[in-house]
């Protein structure tokens, strides 16, 4: 799908920038929402994980860790429950709704990585972490980033799945059979949290280096004089 | 397209996400309490549109059991209320046929259901125990309860109290539990009867039980879900 490409004429009579709309608001709107959601998944998740901090069993109790009460919310168990079965609505409802758009929309090329990116991710990934030479950027997103951004949403769908075992393996007694039992299920939930985490600080360092561009498009779709020819 | 008229457009697009922050109501503490109980009200519904009424609990082998000596025994209160076993009975109120005390040999009488299930505790943990006793629709079939009524509402020795929709109640792997492994229910444990609801988290599973109501309106719901805990929490 071809990019809407826009010139800028400056009042000063310099050159004129291009700008791209790279962001159709659904993908916008989605991502705080999903953000916000995220945070509250994590937070009041943590509160719970307090009740009962390990994956062992209950005789004897070896907790794993001491999770501070600080970096979590809800206040005690019952009260990180309602925040947990109320936001985990609003994350799975702004995922689907992500998710549909982007396939309906045929728009995911731009983010989905593909078998023509796997070149492109050694020499990105070399740049960013050994001093590489830069590569040029030929589209929005540079193979690595795909590469991250398809696992991010990949993993947003396994906390979804693995949270469905956790808490109903009765009904979804497959789901839950799938991940091993339903212990197993709630491991597989606490890793899959990790996982995005380690996502989200990721991208989270990147937008603090060098994404004021990118955070700008992400707030009102475009993008003004982009690092990519846009086509 | 000129400068300003590009800021503007940039602006109109910015103004799209400003629903986003109506979430900051979560943020006053008037208007979270009631939003994050519609959330909880709102899964309670989904769970009872998910629960299928002919769908097991997932049992298991004797060798799979968690020993007995590690079965949590969780009480809000005492572990121990000092029922008086001999003047013990069950009293059944409400909409039934035959209200009354039940001796727990009339409930013993009914046929009965041994059955190895997963127990979770809200907590996050879980246990595997092998439970026996009378189904609980045997026994509502055996006191008349009207087949129309909604819920069924239990009182304990220790002041817990507990409800069940009746699509649960009538659960085939519902049950009113007088043993744990085969043998007599321990005091820890619920003596004489408790409930053992393998579709239902932990806190559902009321003990001691000395008061069985059937109705058609929810009169008392539960300890825990008075504390702002979930309802219906089907598994």
């Amino acid at each position: 799908m071809p990019a809407e490409v826009i010139e800028i004429e400056s009042a000063k009579g310099e050159e004129p920038l291009q700008a791209v709309h790279e962001h159709h608001w659904v993908v916008r709107f989605t991502h705080w929402l999903n953000a916000i959601a995220l945070f509250v998944m994590v937070g009041s998740g943590f509160q719970i994980f307090r009740a009962f901090p390990s994956f062992g069993a209950k005789i004897p109790q070896k907790d794993l860790l001491n999770w501070p009460k600080a970096f979590a919310i809800g206040g005690w168990l019952g009260g990180a429950l309602q925040w947990h079965l109320t936001f985990m609505w609003i994350y799975i409802a702004t995922g689907a709704f992500y998710l549909g758009y982007q396939i309906f929309s045929g728009n995911y090329p731009q983010v989905l990585f593909s078998r023509r990116d796997v070149r492109g991710v050694w020499p990105m990934a070399r740049h960013y972490f050994f001093f590489g030479p830069k590569p040029p950027a030929s589209e929005a997103y540079n193979p690595l980033q795909k590469l991250a951004y398809t696992s991010a949403i990949g993993l947003g769908v396994l906390t979804v799945l693995t949270g469905v075992a956790v808490w109903k393996p009765v009904q979804f007694s497959w789901l839950a059979w799938l991940m091993g039992g339903f212990h197993l299920a709630r491991v597989w939930h606490f890793l899959t949290m990790w996982a995005i985490l380690f996502f989200v600080l990721g991208h989270l360092v990147m937008v603090v280096l060098h994404g004021w561009n990118n955070f700008v498009s992400m707030l009102t779709g475009w993008k003004v004089d982009p690092e990519y020819p846009p086509r | 397209m000129d400068e300003r008229k590009f800021k503007k457009m940039n602006r109109r697009e910015l103004l799209k996400l400003t629903p986003l922050v109506a979430l900051g109501a979560f943020a006053l503490p008037k208007l979270r309490e009631p939003l994050l109980k519609e959330g909880l009200v709102f899964s309670d519904w989904a769970s009872g549109k998910l629960f299928r009424p002919g769908h097991l609990a997932t049992t298991f082998t004797d060798s799979e059991l968690t020993p007995f000596a590690k079965f949590p025994i969780n009480g809000y209160d005492v572990d121990d209320p000092g029922v008086i076993f001999e003047n013990w009975s069950l009293t059944v109120s409400g909409a039934v046929q035959k209200p009354g005390d039940y001796k727990l040999s009339d409930i013993q009488s009914l046929p009965k259901k041994r059955q190895n299930t997963r127990h979770i505790c809200v907590e996050g943990w879980d246990v595997i125990g092998r439970f026996g006793g009378t189904p609980l629709s045997e026994f509502l079939k055996f006191v008349g309860a009207d087949p129309a009524a909604r819920f069924i509402t239990v009182q304990c020795a220790d002041d817990y109290y507990e409800s069940l929709d009746m699509a649960t109640a009538m659960h085939p792997q519902t049950l009113l539990c007088y043993e744990m492994y085969d043998q007599p229910l321990t005091r820890e444990h619920g003596a004489p009867l408790r409930l053992t609801v393998p579709t239902k988290i932990g806190y559902k599973q009321a003990k001691y039980l000395t008061d069985l109501k059937v109705g058609h309106v929810l009169e008392k719901v539960g300890y825990w879900e008075d504390q702002g805990y979930s309802w219906f929490y089907g598994l």
